[in-house]
């Protein structure tokens, strides 16, 4: 299993939004499907430590994730949030970020054409591109760090059906090339089916099915 | 007029209080009463402290100064916490700010000998460092906390990829500093050109040369200056981290006051 979650229990805004979950997500590509509030980005937010439970253990490869060192953590398991979020500058800046945090240097170049963008749009301030662009921008800087995993939030809720498909397109190809995991929350139970392996259905924070 | 002043001259002076008033019943504007108020809690407060400092003046040792700049740092932190309420835990990093504020540019004044270490100068000096670095450290603060909330999500992107909580406050950080430095900066730009500071006014009434009224004016502006960038950087510095949990996770607000 990649990740376990056992009695995981999650509060936000004061009430409790994830009830005592306990399951497995396998390597490969795992959907989290279910309608809004149903806890859906609680739960893979709890995968990165962004939140942590307020009750459960929550385990990447067998070990509790609050024992590894949580910068290493968010580089190997990478979260995609729902909206984009860049930060001023280039949209090299931007790829190039976490891993020079991380004291390494970006491919910013096969970075941006992992995610499907043109290298050209390196030198192009971030601030300036469509929705779409900047998510797949956010991808870029997620898959720059090399992460093992990816968590992406609803990557496609901003986008019209023909960039919706160009980024599962995308994320297929990922899968293929690189042997990524991935998490991917939707509430678009198609999309679910046709990106995953592993579907995973939560209903008012409680486990709804899951179906391998 | 003279440095003697005569509580006759007080009121002659109150006059121009009427004419406010006079204004705010003809216009309608409904301040008569908040003009009346404010006049007269000037006059109280102002009386008081007089007293309170003439006091200090005629005591020997600093005892009383510190007392009274403690007090004074007390109540600015207390103020400037109002208007810093979305930032979590605010009141320890003020008083630290302002303590920090008030002995390092002192401290720096009296041992470069600009200022002997008399309440004479350190009473005033150190009420205009306090008022100064409170209002910077609240201007700062304040816009701290609106931008960690409109900013949440880019916040927690910024984490999401490795980042510490303090890298990724960074640039909220450097934008609040400047709200913060920026008033004094420009004040300090156009003093005598917009407006005649304070000081150098009640030096030249009291009776002061201009040219001393003017070096005096200029050591207090660099001394507020120091002041007001100490403020706010120790006032930032403490409380961006209590945003976050050790582990560089972006807290939950607080739920929100209530309306009033």
């Amino acid at each position: 299993m990649l990740f376990e979650l056992d009695g995981v229990s999650a509060r936000r805004g004061g009430v409790e939004v994830l009830a005592g979950i306990s399951l497995g997500l396998p390597l490969g590509a795992t959907c989290v499907a279910g309608p809004s509030g149903s806890g859906k980005s609680t739960l893979l937010r709890l995968l990165n430590r962004l939140a942590d439970p307020s009750a459960g253990v929550v385990r990447l490869r067998g070990k509790d994730v609050r024992e590894r060192d949580v910068l290493a953590l968010r580089r190997d398991v990478s979260l995609v949030p729902q909206l984009p979020a860049l930060l001023d500058g280039t949209v090299a800046d931007n790829v190039a970020y976490g891993t020079r945090l991380a004291g390494r240097a970006a491919d910013v170049p096969r970075a941006l054409e992992l995610a499907g963008l043109d290298t050209s749009f390196a030198e192009r301030e971030a601030g300036r591109l469509s929705v779409g662009e900047q998510q797949r921008v956010m991808l870029a800087r997620a898959l720059a760090l090399e992460p093992s995993v990816l968590l992406l939030d609803e990557p496609t809720s901003a986008l019209d059906g023909v960039a919706r498909d160009a980024v599962e397109a995308t994320l297929l190809d990922l899968r293929e090339r690189l042997g990524l995991s991935y998490v991917l929350v939707t509430h678009d139970e198609a999309q679910a089916q046709r990106l995953a392996d592993t579907v995973v259905r939560l209903d008012h924070g409680h486990l709804a099915g899951a179906r391998a | 007029m003279n440095a003697d002043v005569t509580l006759l001259e007080v009121a002659g002076a109150a006059a121009l209080v009427g004419v406010a008033i006079a204004v705010s019943l003809w216009q309608r504007v409904d301040l008569e009463a908040d003009i009346a108020l404010a006049a007269a809690r000037a006059f109280v407060q102002l009386t008081a402290v007089g007293y309170v400092i003439s006091f200090i003046f005629d005591q020997e040792g600093l005892g009383y100064v510190v007392a009274l700049l403690t007090v004074m740092i007390g109540v600015g932190a207390l103020t400037a916490r109002h208007r810093a309420r979305a930032v979590p835990g605010v009141l320890w990093p003020l008083v630290l700010a302002l303590t920090l504020a008030a002995v390092s540019t002192l401290g720096l004044v009296v041992a470069l000998g600009v200022f002997d270490a008399e309440a004479r100068f350190l009473v005033p000096v150190g009420g205009m460092v306090i008022g100064n670095a409170m209002t910077a450290s609240a201007v700062a603060l304040n816009r701290l906390g609106d931008e960690v909330g409109a900013s949440a999500h880019t916040i927690e992107a910024t984490l999401a990829l490795g980042a510490t909580s303090g890298q990724a406050i960074r640039p909220i950080v450097r934008r609040a500093l400047r709200s913060g430095l920026i008033p004094l900066i420009d004040q300090t730009k156009t003093t005598g050109l917009v407006a005649f500071p304070g000081v150098m006014v009640g030096s030249l009434l009291a009776g002061a040369e201009p040219v001393d009224a003017v070096r005096i004016q200029l050591i207090l502006l660099y001394t507020l200056l120091g002041a007001v960038a100490v403020a706010a950087l120790t006032a930032m510095a403490l409380a961006a981290r209590n945003f976050f949990t050790a582990d560089h996770q972006l807290r939950e607000p607080e739920p929100a006051d209530p309306p009033r």
